[in-house]
Formats: C-alpha cells, sequence, structure tokens
C-alpha cells in the first residue's frame, strides 16, 4: 500500500468522530421533528455518497470500454460495490425516520424513494452479473450492463415524476430553508462519508489488484506445471 | 447477404424450429395458466377490484412467461456451436439480434393473444376506458420486455446459472417499462385517466432500449 492509505485512514477516523459529535450532540434539534431529524445527517450524505460512486462506475465503465483499461474496470467494480453499500444505509435509514415523521415506512410511487431504490436493485444485479460471469469477458459484459443501468434510471426518475412526491424536496439547491448551523453538520458528514468511500474503495481496488496477481502466478505456475 | 435477408433467414429459421418442436410456446403456455389459475385462488375480486389489480398480474404473468422463451433464445444456438459459427462469419451480428428479438416477439405476442381471453374470463374484466388503447400498449410492452430480454439472454450465456441470470438482469432493468405497462393497463381498465403519457413513456424506453442492444450487441457477441 502506497503512504497516503494510512493517513487518509486517520483523517477518515477523525471526521467520522468529529461529524459523529456534530451530529448527535452539536447540532440544533429540529422543532418539529425533534431528535429523530438527526438520521438525515447519515441518509443524506450517505445519498450523495453513493450517487457519487454510481457516476464513478458509468465513466469508467464508458472508459473501460474504449481504452480497455483494466484499471479503468476494478475501479467500475469497487465504485459500484461501495456505492451499494452506500446505498443500502440510505434505504434502510429512510424508513426508520418516515415511520415517526410521516406514519408509514415507505411512501411508494414517491419519486426519490423509488428511484433510489431502482438504482439500488440494477447495482445488485450488476455486481451479480460480475460475480456469476466466467472468463476473461467479465469486463466488457460489467461495463455494457452499467451503461443499460444508467439509461434506466432517467426513465425511472422520468415515469415517476408523474407522482405527486412525498419526499422531502431537495435541501440544496432545491428551493428548502436549512439551518446554516444544520448545513455545517450535514457539509462535515458528507466529507466524513466521502473520505470513508475513498478509504474503502482504495481498499477494494488494491485487493482487486492483488487478487488479479495471485491469479496471474497461480495459472502461470500450472502452465508450467503442464509444460514440464 | 443484406442485413435484411440476413434478419429473415435467421427469424424463419428460428420460426420453423419453434413450429416443428413447439418447445418454447409450450411451456410459455403452461406456466402463463398456471400463473392465472394460481392468482384466480389467491383473490377472488370483485369486478371492481379486479380491474384495479389486472393490469399488475396480466403484465407479470406474461412476464414471468417471458422468461421462459428468452432463455432458451440462445441456448438453441449453442448446441453444435451454431453461436460460434456465427460469430466467425463475416456476417454483421445486429441482424441476428433483431431476428431474435422478433422471433421472441411474436412468441410472446401468440402467448398473449391466446391468455388474454382466459383472464378475461376468470377476472370479470370489461375496460371502461378505451379499449383500443390496449393494443398499442401490448405492442409496446411486449417489445419493452423482449428487446432488453433477448439482449440479457446473450449477456447471461457468458454466466454460470445462466437461466437464474436473466430474470435477475431483466427484472430490474424493466421496472421503468413495467411501471408503463401496468399504469397504462390500469388506466384503461378503470377508465379514470389517460393513459397516454404511460404509453409514451413505453415508447421512449422501446426507442432507448432499442438503440442501446443494437449498439452494444457486437461488444456482448464477440465478448470472448
Amino acid at each position: 500500500m502506497k503512504r497516503g492509505f494510512p493517513i487518509l485512514a486517520v483523517i477518515t477516523a477523525l471526521l467520522l468522530s468529529f461529524a459523529l459529535y456534530e451530529a448527535l450532540i452539536a447540532a440544533p434539534t429540529e422543532q418539529t421533528m425533534g431528535n429523530v431529524q438527526r438520521i438525515f445527517y447519515y441518509h443524506v450524505p450517505s445519498a450523495w455518497t453513493a450517487f457519487v460512486l454510481f457516476l464513478i462506475n458509468f465513466v469508467s465503465s464508458i472508459v473501460y470500454l474504449i481504452r480497455r483499461n483494466a484499471k479503468a474496470d476494478i475501479l467500475a467494480y469497487v465504485s459500484a460495490e461501495v456505492g451499494v453499500v452506500f446505498c443500502t444505509v440510505v434505504i434502510v435509514t429512510g424508513p426508520i425516520w418516515a415511520r415517526p415523521v410521516w406514519g408509514i415506512w415507505w411512501a411508494p410511487g414517491d419519486i426519490r424513494l423509488t428511484t433510489t431504490l431502482v438504482l439500488w436493485l440494477i447495482y445488485i444485479s450488476y455486481l451479480m452479473v460480475r460475480r456469476l460471469s466466467t472468463g476473461g469477458k467479465t469486463p466488457v459484459i460489467a461495463a455494457v450492463v452499467a451503461i443499460f443501468g444508467a439509461l434506466d434510471v432517467p426513465l425511472v426518475y422520468f415515469s415517476i415524476w408523474f407522482f405527486r412526491t412525498q419526499h422531502p424536496s431537495p435541501v440544496i439547491g432545491g428551493g428548502g430553508s436549512l439551518d446554516p448551523r444544520m448545513a455545517r453538520v450535514l457539509l462535515i458528514n458528507w466529507a466524513a462519508f466521502l473520505c470513508l468511500a475513498w478509504l474503502l474503495s482504495w481498499t477494494r481496488y488494491e485487493l482487486e489488484i492483488a487478487q488479479g496477481k495471485v491469479e496471474e502466478a497461480l495459472a502461470l505456475e500450472s502452465l508450467m506445471e503442464g509444460s514440464r | 447477404m443484406s442485413f435484411f435477408a440476413i434478419t429473415r433467414a435467421t427469424l424463419c429459421k428460428d420460426i420453423r424450429l419453434e413450429w416443428r418442436s413447439k418447445d418454447a410456446i409450450n411451456a410459455m403456455l403452461f406456466f402463463a395458466l398456471l400463473v392465472v389459475v394460481i392468482f384466480s385462488f389467491a383473490f377472488d375480486p370483485t369486478a371492481e377490484e379486479s380491474r384495479r389489480i389486472a393490469g399488475g398480474l396480466v403484465w407479470v404473468a406474461f412476464l414471468f412467461a417471458a422468461v421462459v422463451a428468452l432463455n432458451q433464445t440462445w441456448a438453441r444456438e449453442l448446441r453444435n456451436q451454431v453461436l460460434d459459427a456465427y460469430r466467425v462469419s463475416p456476417a454483421p451480428a445486429n441482424p441476428l439480434f433483431l431476428a431474435k428479438a422478433f422471433g421472441n416477439f411474436i412468441f410472446v405476442s401468440v402467448l398473449e393473444a391466446l391468455m388474454t381471453p382466459l383472464f378475461i374470463a376468470f377476472y370479470k374484466l370489461r375496460a371502461l376506458g378505451s379499449a383500443w388503447e390496449l393494443v398499442p400498449i401490448a405492442l409496446l410492452g411486449t417489445w419493452a420486455l423482449v428487446v432488453n430480454g433477448t439482449f440479457f439472454a446473450a449477456i447471461s450465456l457468458r454466466t454460470r446459472s445462466r437461466e437464474i441470470m436473466l430474470p435477475l438482469l431483466l427484472f430490474p432493468f424493466s421496472i421503468p417499462a413495467l411501471l408503463g405497462m401496468v399504469n397504462a393497463t390500469t388506466a384503461v381498465l378503470t377508465g379514470e385517466e389517460s393513459a397516454k403519457f404511460w404509453i409514451a413513456l413505453l415508447l421512449a424506453y422501446d426507442v432507448v432500449f432499442t438503440t442501446a442492444c443494437l449498439l452494444f450487441f457486437e461488444l456482448v457477441l464477440e465478448a470472448e
């Protein structure tokens, strides 16, 4: 591992603990929702992080198809994997917040909920293809599936756009008003989550590269045995 | 041979094969029949209720049945290395894909035509909206299922346990199309709202994914 890795690990740990303190203690309590609102500091940054990772997956899949660069393929793989983890956090924290606030766990037909859920399903399906496909053609197939997934998401969004949405409108750039102290905590949490995502993806990336080397060595060894 | 000639030759071959063996269509029909019967045991709706749920039931039954045909699409070409022969031949990949997709479209349409009367009988259906709109909904919806289904079936050829892989890929990716089909059908049956938006959505889905399939099919076919 490179020298930057432990530095990033320390920064992530510090940021995460600071963000935890800020979200649970320092941030003001919301007037109507009470403490339940603090889930927001985990829910929203996880969602943004997951979307960033899925975007990375899409871009590196295209880069792979154009350049046939193995590193782009590994990057696509690990970003989808870590993205699914963060997306799972979003999908689990959402209902926990919704139950006391809306009175229901899940609002079927809501645009953001459904789009996120479909995104999650599509990327799990992507990971299944990767896991189950055999031989050296996995990267090409995975890249094609990733591009199909990226085409699907706007269609899902458009199809549900028809319904009235129940989800609170986006707090940044969506016309909603957010207490500046809350916004600060939100951004700190996002920074911490991005660092965590970076750290996880980096670990997975190095692991995949190492795995590739091991497989190569094993294949070479069995070739040598065979020729002897 | 021209693009059109290759498409037609492959399509005729598939239809003739299916006509003689009737493997896919028999399996699909029996499967869809089972779904209809089992659903009818599970619910005993009034005419009013069944208008609301029938759109969902019909399309879920067709989707499950279509997977049976889709799984056979390419498996047939693996025997005797037909697909490998196609790959080394100078013929372009897209006519093969289109022929397969049209073939599946025909099989699934036949299934729908045969199963719809049964659905009407079992669920006491009568459309309150303009019933002719069901025709474009069925055509666009079926194409949406088979175009991606044919493509994903080609992808799942490259995986272990390919029969399981196809629905795992096809179902999540078909969600917008399913939303369109189910809501459009329900809109026509209940006659409460217009189905126009959903038909437009299905059309958009078809255009986007037909283009994407034609762009990427060669990559998937040649992926070795």
